[in-house]
């Protein structure tokens, strides 16, 4: 394949990991900080530009490993297990860097940066880009795009939270009950995407 | 083969890993030497990393602290000139607008990343870690006692009645060091040597349990001090002191600071127990009416025991006050207590017409 058709490829897999194959509203990943952060656009918004990071460089780094060390050792099943260490040091890293140079988002993540370390959706990623045998640059760009999907649903989910705010809700479904109407909601919408792409 | 491989295969991994994370942890948290500057007057270089607090703390600087750094009580504030970066959220709700235009921080919070301008208050200068050794322990009630420290280095402490050191209280258990602050209970004409405290066990409190449990007379302990703006103003006004449980302990030292200088103020101090069994100190009390005609102890206790004789006051200390008391315009108010307590006298002096700024107190 030549560069202009493997980077068309990539831009493809980017859009639909971001839309149609969203890795929150279509596979259901990464929905505990989803819920548990989506009170304001405020924190959604560094948790998101937190996932899209550490899903890009984690995709990138799963991949040479997986690539590089698992598969010429016929190991491949040490996938599960190598994926998790190395994403619990990247975001121990990342935390470190944070830290250093950006207090008021590290403090303002606080105990959610850790928590991406649990982020199914961040180990799904590493998964689905191993099964669909990604090149490094369909796996970046796919990492890209999953991150940006996770971050667009929690800043839409942010958005309709701080108006519902004022509302009444029923008692009943307040909190975590009407937050997943409106998931529900939101993944038919996405469910909308399907048709864009052919080969999505 | 396959099982041996797949072990080293991940244990060499997660050694990689973790040597990248020492190594970026070296560089990345490694601030260096910081320069920490107070009030353009004198300066000290600390190893970067740490809070502000601490690293005052270090240096021989002690900022009042009551929750051991965690952000809760916000008695470390101080002004941070240049160098403390943004506000961190756990501040927020304790900083209102005006502190922070003028750059009042927790410095619990601020953490030592590079040179620092500050400026705090200089009478936190004349604050000292002193080491001392217990003397004496006596039963006052059955969960209140007097403990009573003898300063061994440096001997003596310049402190106002009314103020509070900070005892320093080891790590026990599966407890970790902390320091809480007591209120100074003594006699001032016993010397400047002698700290009394008066404590009451507070049931799963860190250091009150060290107290009845660990500390025993003989002991060296460690404490800092003194702290506090809580003390007698230098006017003539008839007073209103409040206190309930070990909220006893400043208003002994105002008591006995009054009787040494002979004062002659109006001073009536209403104490609040539950029963008749919660009061302490009643001869001492007899002894300072005695002593100054114009002071009145009233005991108020809030429901004597069936077996108990009890022929004074009873029902709330704010009761009592209500009953005695009808203006209050001309009076000051001096109170010690829970905050709950607190707050409800304060609501009754000022609905008996004291004036809000003459209210003084220490709550904890």
């Amino acid at each position: 394949m030549n560069v202009s058709g493997e980077l068309t490829q990539a831009l493809v897999v980017a859009f639909s990991a971001a839309f149609t194959g969203n890795i929150l509203l279509t596979k259901f990943l990464g929905m505990c900080p989803f819920l548990s952060v989506s009170r304001q656009v405020k924190t959604a918004t560094g948790l998101g530009w937190a996932v899209i990071f550490v899903l890009t460089g984690t995709c990138m780094l799963n991949w040479a490993v997986y690539r590089y060390i698992l598969v010429p050792l016929n190991l491949e099943f040490l996938r599960f297990i190598l994926f998790i260490v190395m994403i619990a040091a990247f975001v121990q890293f990342v935390e470190m860097v944070l830290e250093r140079y950006s207090p008021v988002l590290y403090q303002n993540l606080g105990i959610f940066l850790p928590l991406i370390t649990v982020n199914c959706a961040i180990l799904g990623a590493s998964l689905f880009m191993v099964i669909r045998d990604y090149s490094f640059i369909n796996a970046v760009s796919f990492g890209l795009g999953s991150g940006f999907g996770w971050m667009l649903a929690i800043l839409a989910m942010a958005g309709i939270r701080e108006k519902l705010k004022p509302e009444r809700i029923p008692k009943g479904l307040r909190g975590p009950g009407i937050t997943l109407i409106i998931v529900g909601l939101m993944a038919l919408a996405f469910i909308g995407f399907t048709g864009v792409l052919s080969g999505g | 083969m396959e099982i041996l491989l797949s072990i080293v295969i991940v244990s060499s991994i997660a050694a990689a890993l973790a040597a990248v994370l020492v190594i970026a942890r070296k560089f990345l948290v490694n601030y260096g030497e910081c320069e920490i500057k107070i009030n353009d007057s004198r300066s000290f270089k600390v190893e970067g990393g740490a809070s502000l607090l601490e690293s005052l703390t270090q240096n021989r600087i002690f900022v009042p602290s009551a929750c051991g750094g965690r952000g809760t009580c916000a008695y470390c504030k101080l002004k941070v000139v240049e160098g403390g970066g943004p506000v961190v959220p756990t501040e927020e709700p304790y900083l209102n607008a005006a502190e922070r235009k003028d750059g009042v921080r927790l410095s619990c919070q601020v953490k030592v990343r590079n040179d620092l301008r500050i400026q705090i208050p200089e009478e936190l200068f004349a604050i000292r870690e002193y080491s001392a050794t217990c003397t004496r322990i006596r039963n006052l009630t059955h969960d209140i006692r007097e403990f009573r420290l003898e300063l061994k280095d440096p001997t003596e402490m310049n402190y106002v009645p009314g103020q509070y050191i900070q005892l320093f209280c080891p790590a026990y258990d599966d407890n970790e060091e902390v320091y809480r602050a007591y209120s100074i209970a003594s006699d001032p004409a016993e010397g400047k040597g002698i700290i009394d405290l008066v404590i009451r066990l507070v049931p799963g409190g860190i250091c009150t349990t060290w107290c009845f449990e660990h500390l025993k007379e003989g002991d060296a302990v460690r404490l800092n001090g003194p702290y506090g703006q809580f003390r007698l103003t230098d006017t003539d006004a008839p007073m209103i002191m409040v206190a309930g449980g070990s909220g006893m302990a400043p208003m002994k030292c105002i008591l006995h600071h009054m009787k040494n200088t002979g004062s002659n103020r109006d001073a009536t101090y209403f104490f609040g127990a539950n029963l008749v069994k919660e009061l302490f100190y009643p001869e001492l009390m007899k002894e300072l009416e005695k002593d100054m005609g114009k002071f009145r102890f009233v005991p108020v206790v809030a429901r004597p025991g069936d077996d108990e004789k009890w022929a004074g006051e009873t029902g709330l200390v704010t009761e009592a006050l209500k009953r005695t008391i009808q203006d209050a315009s001309a009076y000051e108010g001096y109170l010690c207590g829970s905050p709950g307590m607190i707050d409800a006298a304060i609501e009754v002096m000022v609905e008996l017409g004291m004036r809000e700024d003459r209210i003084f107190y220490d709550k904890f």
